[in-house]
């Protein structure tokens, strides 16, 4: 029998042997791979290894964390999804649908500070529930892989976003490429300490989204069904679970993590509303994420936290001459390395066997 | 005589758990040897070996006298040794063909797969063997009788000179299981060494000659099947004496508690599969259901328990109308049921043994309060179930499911429904896959919960288990009910004449 391992374990060995493929393709060109890490200490502590003197700059992780929130988000929306036996693919327009419905709120209705950000986040939310609602509903009561929906609702959304934008929110007379400015009092606050930073309370949703998926997936009646619906549907609709609603609310309450993501970024990185010209790819970057993180709410939060630091450090390598196409590169590799799991158990077995018969062989002489 | 398999002082160590404690197995060329044991006692992690699928801890394999390395299934092929598992491994959307010649397809000289030969190599072994499938039907329209064929095919087709049978007939009806032992003699005939693992003694005393048995990981003995009583069989496994018979008084029927009119059900291929069929199961009765497989009894079964879409008639539960309720709804009405398929519908394999006790309760007290799972409530729930029902698993009430044995997972669903005490039972192969000791308990417990005053519907394909259990007998052929008759001395050879249409017989006294 092969041994079970961890999937921290696999995730793990993924993530070394991902970061291994970076350093290979820097040395096939001719590049120091050595700068891969002094890159990826920099974003993670702000320590600077070839300059010690300038001691540790805090907006450096800042900015980890900052990039990490929304693809935690959207890592927790997948995850969710896939626990109930569906791919949501549907991230990139649940994502712009929560955008769209936060800008809205942001600047239509008046509302005062700190209430204000809530609403517009809660109705980031709503609009990713309901703009995930279709193929849920589909998938639980006509059988359409969701799939198909979800990409297709994904375009529905980018320009759909376009054309509310341009005809009911006001535009900037500037660059008529996105709405002006939002109210002072959509703000996430400042936790940049003093840095040049982004980095705002927006954070606190992405830990209050890891504890709820973690609630309600491990710990509810509601997340029992779920799981059983997810292992097997069969099984759950002869326990008597229903089946078809646990799709739907599945889904929605997926959309509703990557709507939450929407809403998060445009207030504190963009403070107005935007026209999407293309996907931001925060929903696919969930793929991953969930992938990774094994779909559990720990896992998705430990991956989010790896593949923020990937996309925080790209500026870092390319000051250090590392083009940043190479961050992308080894982000694949992870995921390849862990959708090739199977693969890797069998070299861990192989590697045990022969630890084991060397033992052995050790043991008789 | 040459042995044609040795297995050398096996011994196979699981976290937890040791599966086989120095096993030693020797198999004499060209005979049929039976493996005999209780669930959990070790067949199943043995044979494994012996294909490739785990690794022995210690000891040594011999095959026609070569020690070999069976690392895996392919090595296991080589060596000319095929297997049919107990739980079939088939692709259900593949035609009988394209799964027999899976992996070793015939090619044409472009290098495709050659249909055509393929196709006319498997008609020529199934006539060969006397192995009746359709080679163009697809294995999720076909009975559960011909996949067995469909595995056994398999392995002829890859020329397997040593079968192992894993429980072979846990899925036949009596005219199968008749069959397949033929097909074993004839296989013995053309020169093939068979070992067959089983719990039923009257298998192994048809066709075998050796026999070894288990118990609880270790070698009891092997012994001469001709020259020892299946008594003495049953005692070696189990390890004191055991009776086949459950006491049972007579019925003492009350009220119609399942009551079905004129149901009329279609099948996965869209016609009807029951037909105007009408029975009535009172309180405090067993009404055995018998019939061959694929005559009706699984699309009963589903309709009765609101699973599958009723065409037209009507099922009542004690009075109300629940033909097009949802499955829920029939739960609400105090109805339990043991499916058929214990993997598709029985359990959520990828559930801790703990959740899958659960799956109808989760959302009642004490297992949930205000939507939230109970887990203190739930273990000791399962510690008392898994006792009740002595339901083993390595890692007790946190095993996950998929790595318990066949028979296990059966008691934990029995557990599970049982413990519900339902007025309404809809029992289907309740002891498919168990052991002798173990079909004694769930027999016993069918009784005791119709003495509590349920009403029984056991649908069963061993025809031993309905004359053994049930207090009237209806028997089903192709959809239609075309017998009733008092379980007082009606013979087990008009049973299976009416089985297969060739009688039709409704008792006075049996009529409700």
């Amino acid at each position: 029998m092969t041994r079970r391992y961890s999937k921290l374990t696999i995730s793990l060995i993924a993530v070394v042997l991902g970061i291994l493929v970076g350093c290979l393709i820097l040395v096939i060109t001719g590049r120091n791979p050595v700068n891969i890490f002094i890159a990826l200490i920099r974003s993670l502590t702000g320590f600077s290894v070839n300059n010690p003197a300038r001691g540790i700059n805090i907006m450096y992780p800042l900015n980890w964390l900052l990039s990490s929130v929304p693809i935690i988000l959207t890592g927790l929306s997948v995850a969710f999804a896939y626990r109930t036996g569906m791919f949501n693919i549907g991230g990139e327009g649940q994502f712009i649908a929560g955008s769209l419905a936060c800008a809205t709120v942001a600047l239509l209705v008046d509302l005062p500070p700190v209430i204000h950000p809530i609403a517009c986040i809660l109705a980031g939310g709503i609009a990713g529930a309901l703009w995930a609602f279709l193929p849920g509903f589909l998938k639980a009561f006509r059988n359409i892989n969701e799939v198909v929906i979800c990409v297709m609702m994904n375009y529905i959304a980018l320009y759909f976003n376009d054309w509310f934008v341009r005809s009911f929110l006001p535009i900037d007379k500037l660059t008529l490429a996105r709405t002006v400015a939002f109210p002072e009092t959509v703000s996430l606050g400042d936790l940049s300490f003093g840095t040049a930073s982004q980095f705002n309370y927006g954070v606190i949703f992405a830990i209050l989204g890891v504890i709820i998926f973690w609630f309600i997936m491990e710990k509810t009646t509601f997340g029992y069904s779920l799981r059983a619906t997810g292992f097997n549907s069969e099984g759950s609709r002869y326990a008597g679970m229903k089946n078809r609603r646990n799709t739907v609310l599945s889904m929605m309450i997926a959309g509703a993590f990557t709507g939450v993501a929407g809403a998060i970024v445009i207030i504190g990185s963009y403070g107005y509303g935007r026209i999407f010209t293309a996907f931001d790819n925060y929903g696919f970057d969930g793929i991953s994420v969930a992938l990774v993180g094994g779909s559990s709410a720990g896992g998705v939060l430990a991956a989010g936290l790896l593949f923020g630091l990937m996309n925080a450090s790209e500026t870092q390598f390319q000051i250090l001459g590392i083009p940043s196409e190479v961050s992308d590169n080894i982000q694949a590799a992870i995921v390849f390395f862990v959708a090739i799991q199977y693969g890797i158990k069998i070299v861990l077995d192989l590697i045990g066997k022969h630890r084991m018969n060397k033992k052995v062989k050790e043991e008789v002489a | 005589m040459a042995y044609a398999i040795e297995m050398l002082h096996i011994t196979k160590d699981f976290p937890g758990i040791r599966a086989n404690d120095d096993i030693t197995l020797q198999v004499e060329e060209n005979t049929v040897h039976a493996l005999l044991g209780e669930n959990g006692a070790g067949k199943s992690t043995l044979m494994s070996i012996l294909f490739g699928l785990y690794q022995p801890t210690s000891g040594t394999i011999k095959v026609n006298g070569n020690e070999v390395h069976i690392t895996d299934p392919n090595v296991a092929n080589d060596l000319g040794i095929g297997m049919v598992h107990q739980h079939f491994k088939l692709v259900e959307c593949f035609t009988v063909t394209e799964n027999i010649i899976l992996g070793k397809e015939p090619r044409t000289k472009l290098g495709t797969v050659d249909m055509k030969a393929a196709r006319a190599k498997v008609v020529e072994l199934s006539e060969r063997y006397g192995l009746q499938v359709d080679p163009d039907a697809k294995i999720s329209d076909i009975t559960v009788g011909m996949q067995q064929r469909v595995e056994i095919l398999k392995m002829l087709y890859r020329d397997a000179n040593i079968l192992i049978f894993d429980e072979p007939t846990a899925v036949l009806t009596p005219q199968e299981i008749a069959e397949l032992m033929d097909i074993i003699r004839n296989l013995i005939k053309e020169g093939k060494t068979i070992l067959l693992i089983t719990h039923k003694l009257k298998e192994i005393k048809a066709v075998a000659q050796k026999c070894t048995v288990l118990r609880k990981g270790k070698s009891v003995g092997t012994i001469d099947v001709e020259t020892t009583s299946e008594e003495k069989m049953a005692e070696m496994m189990v390890g004191h004496f055991v009776s086949f018979m459950v006491d049972r008084q007579d019925a003492t029927p009350g009220d119609v508690y399942l009551d079905i009119e004129h149901l009329n059900v279609k099948g996965a291929k869209g016609v009807l599969a029951v037909k105007d069929f009408s029975l009535k199961v009172r309180q405090g009765e067993i009404v055995g259901l018998a019939g061959i497989d694929g005559n009706g009894q699984t699309e009963l079964a589903y309709a009765l328990t609101g699973m599958t879409k009723i065409e037209s008639g009507t099922v009542k539960f004690m009075g109300d109308d629940v033909t097009h309720e949802s499955i829920m709804s029939h739960y609400r009405h105090d109805m339990c049921h043991v499916p058929e398929d214990r993997h598709k519908h029985g359990l959520i394999l990828d559930f801790k043994l703990k959740e899958n006790y659960i799956v109808h309760s989760y959302t009642d007290e004490p297992f949930a309060k205000n939507g939230v799972i109970q887990m203190k409530a739930v273990d000791e729930y399962a510690e008392r179930l898994s006792q009740e029902y002595d339901v083993r698993s390595g890692e007790g009430k946190e095993t996950i499911t998929r790595s318990m044995s066949g028979g296990n997972q059966q008691k934990a669903i029995i557990a599970r429904e049982f413990d519900r005490n339902s007025k309404i039972m809809i029992v289907v192969q309740p002891t498919r896959g168990l052991d002798v000791g173990a079909i004694e308990l769930v027999r016993k417990k069918i009784v005791e919960q119709r003495d509590k005053g349920a009403a029984v519907l056991l649908i069963s394909l061993e025809l031993d288990e309905i004359m053994n259990l049930s207090d009237r007998i209806a028997v089903i052929h192709n959809g239609e009910l075309t017998g009733l008759v008092m379980n007082k001395g009606i013979s087990e050879n008009d049973i299976g004449l009416m089985m297969s249409g060739g009688l039709s017989k409704f008792d006075e006294e049996a009529k409700v």
